[in-house]
This record gives structure tokens, C-alpha cells and sequence, in this order.
């Protein structure tokens, strides 16, 4: 029984050091100071220094973050009322609804690309920062509509009734009552339509023009030249979603345990 | 109640315009001539019939070859680390499952960025080598390096479906195995595998999906002249403009790929009870 304990901190290992490897490699060349890729010279900053001194990059984190924030909070604001709304229709609309919401989910991203990239060139806009903007909104709703739906299904639908009985308003009901309950469908369609947003490249890659790039784009313009710069851009974005990441799944689980505690030291 | 009714309403029509209408519209250019102006279109089945032209056909193979073997490679690397991790205390498990997670939400150009400096002639895996007296291998623009990039990217999709379907085995089955006289492997092939049978079928669909409709992973690792359906796609809308063909190839994809998430569904228990 030990020993295949052994061997399965092992094979654990050798597959986290598989997934990790590429991301080690960027952090720690990040840090080299000079512009080989292989051999370590030396600990430096500079390629960060050189990283908020190129003018074109830093124009592609600008994109990259103020589409991720627009089209997150668009597509929650968005997500969230049809969700709502959706539990109070017929069976036939809902059904029909969740479908076509599925249908950018399940296509591969390329198809749901070209559709986008034909539907504005049919409609005569010129491609760029808006396009790129609308297009992530479009792709960013479902999966809003997707973690909150089950939340405002398990709801009592007479919660909203209840309050409107008690003199609110049908918006006080929806923001004071309904919202409330549903928030961790909500926080939850947030963190996924931030990231993918803003891992997006495929269909940014797609509908985007007139020179608009956002990160994932410059990276993919730059892999034919050797760029360190790209190391410390890779280290900063990945320090961020992660730091994010363990907020976001070790907070819960410290806020229970400490409520639990302090449930436990009442009960003593 | 009908208060909240028609808050639908915005995204019947939002959904319409920008999910429905861009689908129609791959369709319509797959069965037309006459490119972008929409003017003098004629219906054809041409687009269709130039998949099957020798080129075209080997491009549709060696994506099929290549998503089969991410999908073995994945398999073969993700049922045993699914099984270790399902072994372990409940609280370990939700914290290896998160170290499993991570990089899928770390963006995947970065990181295939990083595959070129590992991989490449001069890169650091072949300086090891040739400071272990090793001759130095060519890996860059290989199906090697493609299949790398794929399997690291789309690893924890397999993982995941499977520790799940692991994790909700009901322990007293094993060992009632055990008390009926079965052994070790007997017990793992006739009772655990097969109960994790709709994980391993959700994992194999979804890798071989992600992987046949990848172009990113093809393109940097495989170089420029590597070409997969993502890529032949690409290729027909970003540089020759043949966007009746490109929507041809598209619209295939769509359809095989929605045909096989179809299939895993059915075969999902989980799945049909809710829908």
C-alpha cells in the first residue's frame, strides 16, 4: 500500500511539472538578464523596464483590460436579467432560449469567429475596437446565463411575489430580494466571462482591424522574433489570474471555517 | 409575476441578431459563389465538393490523426492521475483538482509561447541534452511539438470529467468486489472503470473536439505550412478570401462537432435528467 502511495506522489508530480513547465519557464526567463532564452546570465528587471517602455504593448493590455471589463460587466447585467426572466416564461421559450444560448458554448470558437467576422462585414462595420468589443460580449452572456440560471431555479417563485404583497416595487424586488439570493451564480458568471474575455484570441483574432490587437494577438504577431519582453508581460498576467483565482477558492473556504468555529464555540 | 417576463425579451432578440443571424450566414456563403457581395449570388454545392479534393481531404486526415492521438496520449497520462487524485482525502482532492485547473485559465498563447523557447533547436531541453553528451533532436514544426502543445493544453479536460465520474463511485461497491473474490485489476476492470465510463466518454469527446478545431497550437508549434481544419479555415478567410469554401469546411465542423457533444450527452446519465 506505501509504496503505491510512493509511486502515485510521483506520477502526481511528474504530470503538475508537465502542466507547470512552460508557465516556470516564463517566470523564471523573465528574470534573465540577457536576451538569451535558454541559458540563465543573470538576475535583471529590464525586460519589465522595457516591458512599460514599449508603447505598443502596453496599448494591447489597455484593450485586453477594458474589453474584459466592459464586456464582463455588460454581458452580467445582461445575463443576469434573462436568467431571471427566463424562469418566469413558458417551457417552450425557455427551451428554445437555452439552446440557441448553448450554441456559442458547444461550437468551436473558430465557427462562432467567422460568423461574427461575416455578420459585421455584412453590416458594414469597420472592423476594430467595437466589433472586438461586441463580439465578446456576445460570446461572454451565455455562460453568464449558464452559472446563474440554476440559482434563480432553486429560488421560491414567490419570493418576488412576497415582497411585491409587502409594498415593493417590481425593481425593489428584483434588486432587494431576488439579487441577493442569486449572487454566487452571479459572482461566479463574472470571474468566467473576465477570463475568458481576456484569455480570448480566436475570435478577437477574427473580428478584429485597423491595428487594434489585444494581448493574446501581439503575442501571436510576435512568436517569429525572440522577445523577453513577452516573458514579463506572461509573468504579470499569470501572477494576476492566479493570485485571483486562490482568492476567489480559498476565501470561501476560510469564511467557513471560521464560521464554523465560531458556531462551535457557541455551542461549547 | 408577468413583471419579470419580459426581461427576456432583450436577449430573444440580442441571441437572434448575433448568434442566429452569424450561423445563417456561414450556411447561406457555404451553398453561394460570388464571394463578399451579396449582389449576384448563385447556389452551388461546389464548396462542398472541393473538400473532398486530395489536399483538402489530407488536411480533414491529419486533423483526425492528430485529435486521436491527443485523445490516446490524454487518456493514457489523465485516467491514472484522475485515479491518484480520487484516492486522496476530500480536502487534498478539491486542492490537486485546483492545481489541475489553473492553467486552463492561464492564457493559452502565453503558454504555447513558452513550449517554442522549450522546444525549439537551440532551446533549453536540447541544451540539456547536449550538456548530458546527447545529440541535439529537432522537435519545433513536428507533429511531436504540436501533439505536446495540444496534450498540455487539454489535459485537465480529460482529468476532470473522469475524477468526477471517480469520485462519485460509491465506495462500498469496491469493496463488495473485494468480498466476492475478486482481485485487484478484476476489481478495477469490472467495477471502477466502468462506472467511470461517462467520464472517460465526456473527456475523450471534449479533447478530441478542442483538439481537431484547435489553429493556434498547429500554427506556432507546427510552423506556417502545418495545416489543420482551424488553420485550412483560417487560411481560406485571412489570406486566399475564399469565404464561400472557408464556410464550406466551417460549417462541416460545426456539424460534426455538435453531432458528437449530441452523443455525449445521450450517453450521460446526469445529463438527460436534467434536460
Amino acid at each position: 500500500m506505501k509504496k503505491s502511495r510512493i509511486f502515485s506522489y510521483i506520477y502526481i508530480g511528474i504530470c503538475f511539472a508537465f502542466f507547470y513547465l512552460p508557465i516556470l519557464v516564463t517566470m523564471v526567463f523573465s528574470f534573465n538578464s540577457s536576451k538569451s532564452l535558454t541559458k540563465f546570465t543573470g538576475f535583471s528587471l529590464k525586460w519589465y523596464g522595457e516591458l512599460l517602455a514599449d508603447g505598443e504593448i502596453m496599448k494591447a493590455v489597455y484593450v485586453s483590460v477594458s474589453v474584459a471589463i466592459i464586456a464582463t460587466i455588460v454581458s452580467t447585467i445582461l445575463g443576469t436579467v434573462t436568467a431571471i426572466g427566463l424562469s418566469k416564461n413558458r417551457k417552450v421559450v425557455k427551451e428554445w432560449i437555452l439552446n440557441i444560448n448553448n450554441i456559442p458554448i458547444m461550437n468551436p470558437e473558430i465557427v462562432t469567429a467567422i460568423g461574427l467576422m461575416i455578420l459585421f462585414s455584412s453590416l458594414k462595420i469597420t472592423k476594430g475596437y467595437v466589433t472586438m468589443l461586441l463580439a465578446h460580449i456576445i460570446f461572454c452572456t451565455p455562460y453568464v446565463i449558464t452559472s446563474v440560471y440554476p440559482k434563480v431555479r432553486s429560488l421560491d417563485p414567490n419570493l418576488a411575489n412576497a415582497a411585491m404583497d409587502l409594498g415593493a416595487t417590481p425593481f425593489q424586488a428584483l434588486t432587494k430580494v431576488i439579487i441577493p439570493m442569486i449572487k454566487e451564480g452571479i459572482y461566479a458568471g463574472v470571474l468566467l466571462s473576465f477570463t475568458m474575455s481576456f484569455d480570448d484570441f480566436v475570435i478577437s483574432y477574427f473580428v478584429t482591424g485597423n491595428g487594434v490587437q489585444n494581448i493574446s494577438i501581439i503575442v501571436y504577431n510576435m512568436t517569429k522574433r525572440i522577445n523577453p519582453t513577452i516573458n514579463a508581460l506572461s509573468t504579470i498576467v499569470i501572477l494576476v489570474l492566479v493570485i485571483t483565482i486562490l482568492i476567489v477558492n480559498l476565501v470561501p473556504m476560510m469564511i467557513k471555517k471560521t464560521k464554523e468555529k465560531q458556531r462551535n464555540e457557541k455551542a461549547c | 409575476m408577468k413583471y419579470f417576463r419580459n426581461l427576456v425579451k432583450p436577449y430573444i432578440i440580442w441571441s437572434f441578431l448575433m448568434i442566429v443571424v452569424p450561423l445563417l450566414l456561414i450556411v447561406l456563403y457555404s451553398v453561394t459563389t460570388g464571394g463578399n457581395s451579396l449582389v449576384n449570388i448563385q447556389f452551388t454545392l461546389d464548396n462542398f465538393g472541393k473538400i473532398a479534393e486530395p489536399i483538402y481531404l489530407a488536411v480533414f486526415i491529419r486533423s483526425f490523426k492528430i485529435g486521436l492521438i491527443t485523445v490516446l496520449i490524454c487518456f493514457f497520462m489523465g485516467y491514472p492521475l484522475a485515479y491518484m487524485i480520487a484516492r486522496f482525502s476530500e480536502k487534498v482532492q478539491s486542492v490537486l483538482i485546483l492545481v489541475v485547473t489553473i492553467p486552463m485559465w492561464i492564457n493559452m498563447l502565453l503558454r504555447t509561447y513558452a513550449w517554442i523557447s522549450l522546444l525549439s533547436d537551440n532551446g533549453i531541453i536540447n541544451s540539456f541534452l547536449v550538456s548530458l553528451g546527447f545529440e541535439p533532436v529537432t522537435m519545433m514544426y513536428t507533429d511531436f511539438a504540436v501533439a505536446v502543445g495540444l496534450v498540455c493544453d487539454f489535459l485537465p479536460f480529460m482529468v476532470i470529467p473522469i475524477h468526477t465520474s471517480l469520485s462519485k463511485i460509491d465506495k462500498s461497491l469496491i469493496e463488495a468486489a473485494y468480498d466476492l473474490g475478486a482481485n485487484r485489476v478484476q476489481t478495477f476492470f469490472r467495477v471502477v472503470f466502468k462506472l467511470s465510463l461517462p467520464g472517460v466518454i465526456n473527456g475523450v469527446i471534449m479533447t478530441f473536439l478542442l483538439a481537431i478545431s484547435s489553429f493556434v497550437i498547429p500554427k506556432l508549434l507546427g510552423g506556417g505550412q502545418y495545416m489543420l481544419i482551424g488553420n485550412l479555415i483560417e487560411n481560406q478567410f485571412i489570406s486566399v478570401g475564399d469565404w464561400n469554401f472557408g464556410s464550406a469546411i466551417s460549417l462541416l465542423l460545426a456539424v460534426v462537432i455538435l453531432f458528437l457533444i449530441h452523443l455525449m450527452k445521450k450517453m450521460d446519465p446526469d445529463e438527460t435528467e436534467e434536460g
